[in-house]
């Protein structure tokens, strides 16, 4: 569904993203994880065209999308929520979801309509009237969630949708995020809440420095010795200790 | 609540309609007239910038550029080429929509946002100014005189009334203009551009375009506004047609009544006429009203940043307590 090949972002002196591939399926929830300051987030803004690329391909649904205006790249369903929360400030929760409604629906009344079935399918049905100003967090980034989801997309990338939540809010957007799926909507995070990266993906790739050092499940990922020396440093792992302790939490 | 998308309910709507309509019976007096007639003026070319600046936050110093444009364009085709203005009504709010189009197209190429926007709309209004001083076909610094000659056919009126209905279904023009951006799909987006374009983008609006079109529209008011004010003034020159005093004005009557909303125009142009008329009708100094004016719009920015329609909000709705 998604391609990405060989793409490389340089800001000044710093390539931020250096020669990155990944590949999202139809279907899965793919996530996306590194240390802080990885270039995961500036990745994303390459795949949705917020940001020109130095080198690489991104093909979407068959068709090389490189370069494309962002909106013609929402457009044919490939939409991106922001780790720093976007809300329409000024704007009610149901006309924040409306928005993206009204991308898949132009008549008013199916798009309220349309957003109204959003919000409970994120848990915002009591929210409707609220102020997107005024919502906490967890509210926030439930919006943002239900505003890209309410646009009927192909494919969702989430930026750290987990962030800042607690516990219990992070389970609720865990089953969220798989009932998304399930309905058809192919999913790639960025997440570092790695209980919540452990259960939900299907692939994980993990970003170091700009590059890709490792791909697979969850499992072959937790064992992977690049990866942890990535999170915890060099020498953290005793070579006959299988490198189990560092990569579950970070 | 202001800047929102819930419609304005019909009523309300017939309520202020039946109370404009009726205005004129009830107070015949030319000073009355005169008075409806400047309010319901201010409150269609306060429309103009609040479809672009209150709607879809494109905040702009340089309206009166449209308002100018579409002045000279009617008169022009009057006086030089001997149309009737009743064509130049259209043609005033082509040149507007051109211009605006124009203007919307290379600062929007450029990606020039909010003061830079504004900046660059305020010199526009200022070269356009300067041309209207300079060339020949405009009467220059001398400006036009449009010669009086009463007649429904040449959008002049014997009575005021004439003046007053005219500008009355302009302005209820422009309301509905308003409240249709409040249901439609295109308001739904220029609301979302105004609050965060990327956000915008990112839902798949295409952002330019839509920013685009406002200004087409904006800019289409502005210059049926200018029109109007040639023939019932019978009399442009560049300082008048084109001066930043305009452009304040058309600012002004917005934020003072509320920026977004469908009625804010008109509520601060009411106060604008009050204020301007009352000033006049006291005392001899000149500009006293602006000086006053300016002085609400501190006391309002204060205490009701949302504008003036803000306070119906509160006292319809006391409930809704914060903000």
């Amino acid at each position: 569904m998604l391609r990405v090949s060989g793409l490389s972002k340089v800001f000044g002196g710093l390539r931020a993203v250096d020669d990155a591939s990944l590949q999202v399926d139809q279907g899965r929830i793919v996530a996306l994880i590194g240390p802080n300051g990885a270039g995961k987030t500036t990745l994303f803004a390459c795949i949705a065209g917020f940001q020109p690329i130095n080198a690489g391909r991104v093909q979407f649904l068959g068709r090389d999308i490189t370069g494309l205006p962002v909106h013609e790249i929402a457009r044919a369903g490939m939409v991106r929520t922001f780790q720093i929360t976007q809300p329409f400030a000024k704007l009610t929760v149901h006309e924040n979801i409306a928005v993206g409604a009204y991308q898949k629906f132009p008549e008013r009344h199916r798009a309220w309509e349309h957003a109204r079935a959003i919000a409970s399918q994120v848990g915002m049905e009591h929210m409707l009237e609220q102020p997107a100003s005024e919502l906490t967090v967890a509210g926030r980034k439930r919006l943002e969630l239900a505003r890209a989801l309410a646009t009927s997309p192909r494919l969702l990338l989430l930026d750290e949708v987990m962030a800042g939540l607690n516990p219990s809010e992070i389970l609720e957007i865990i089953a969220i995020i798989r009932k998304i799926r399930d309905s058809g909507v192919t999913v790639l995070l960025i997440e570092h809440v790695m209980h919540a990266v452990m259960s939900l993906s299907d692939t994980i790739y993990v970003l170091s420095y700009g590059k890709i050092i490792a791909q697979g499940t969850p499992e072959e990922v937790v064992n992977n010795q690049a990866v942890v020396e990535a999170y915890l440093g060099r020498g953290s792992t005793l070579p006959q200790d299988d490198a189990k302790p560092g990569a579950s939490h970070a | 609540m202001n800047s929102t998308l819930k419609p304005v309910p019909w009523k309300l709507h017939l309520a202020v309609l039946a109370v404009a309509i009726a205005f004129p019976f009830v107070f015949p007096s030319n000073f009355m007239v005169n008075f409806g007639v400047l309010a319901l003026f201010y409150a269609f070319i306060g429309q103009s910038w609040n479809i672009a600046g209150g709607f879809a936050g494109q905040l702009s110093f340089g309206h009166v550029a449209f308002f100018g444009v579409g002045a000279y364009a009617s008169t022009i085709l009057q006086i030089r080429f001997g149309f009737s203005p009743w064509v130049g009504l259209p043609a005033a709010a082509i040149a507007g929509a051109l211009v605006g189009g124009i203007i919307a197209v290379l600062s929007f190429r450029a990606g020039l946002k909010g003061s830079y926007f504004a900046l660059i709309t305020l010199a526009f209004a200022e070269v356009l100014r300067i041309i209207a001083n300079s060339v020949d076909i405009t009467g220059g610094g001398l400006g036009m005189l449009i010669p009086m000659k009463p007649g429904a056919a040449n959008f002049q009126f014997a009575e005021r009334t004439g003046f007053y209905f005219l500008i009355l279904a302009l302005a209820a023009g422009s309301v509905a203009l308003a409240e249709w951006l409040r249901r439609s799909r295109f308001g739904a987006q220029l609301a979302a551009i105004r609050e965060n374009e990327d956000s915008a983008k990112a839902l798949g609006i295409n952002v330019f375009n839509e920013k685009v079109k406002v200004m087409l529209l904006s800019g289409a008011i502005g210059g049926m506004g200018g029109c109007f004010f040639a023939q019932y003034f019978l009399y442009i020159d560049p300082l008048i047609v084109f001066g930043t005093d305009k452009s304040v004005e058309m600012l002004l009557v917005s934020m003072i009544g509320g920026a977004g909303t469908v009625y804010g125009p008109l509520v601060g142009a009411v106060l604008l006429a009050l204020v301007s008329d009352g000033t006049r009708a006291l005392t001899q100094i000149q500009g006293l009203s602006l000086a006053l004016y300016g002085a609400l719009l501190v006391v309002i920015i204060a205490y009701l940043p949302n504008g003036l329609i803000d306070l119906f909000g509160r006292w319809r709705k006391p409930a809704r307590g914060k903000r």
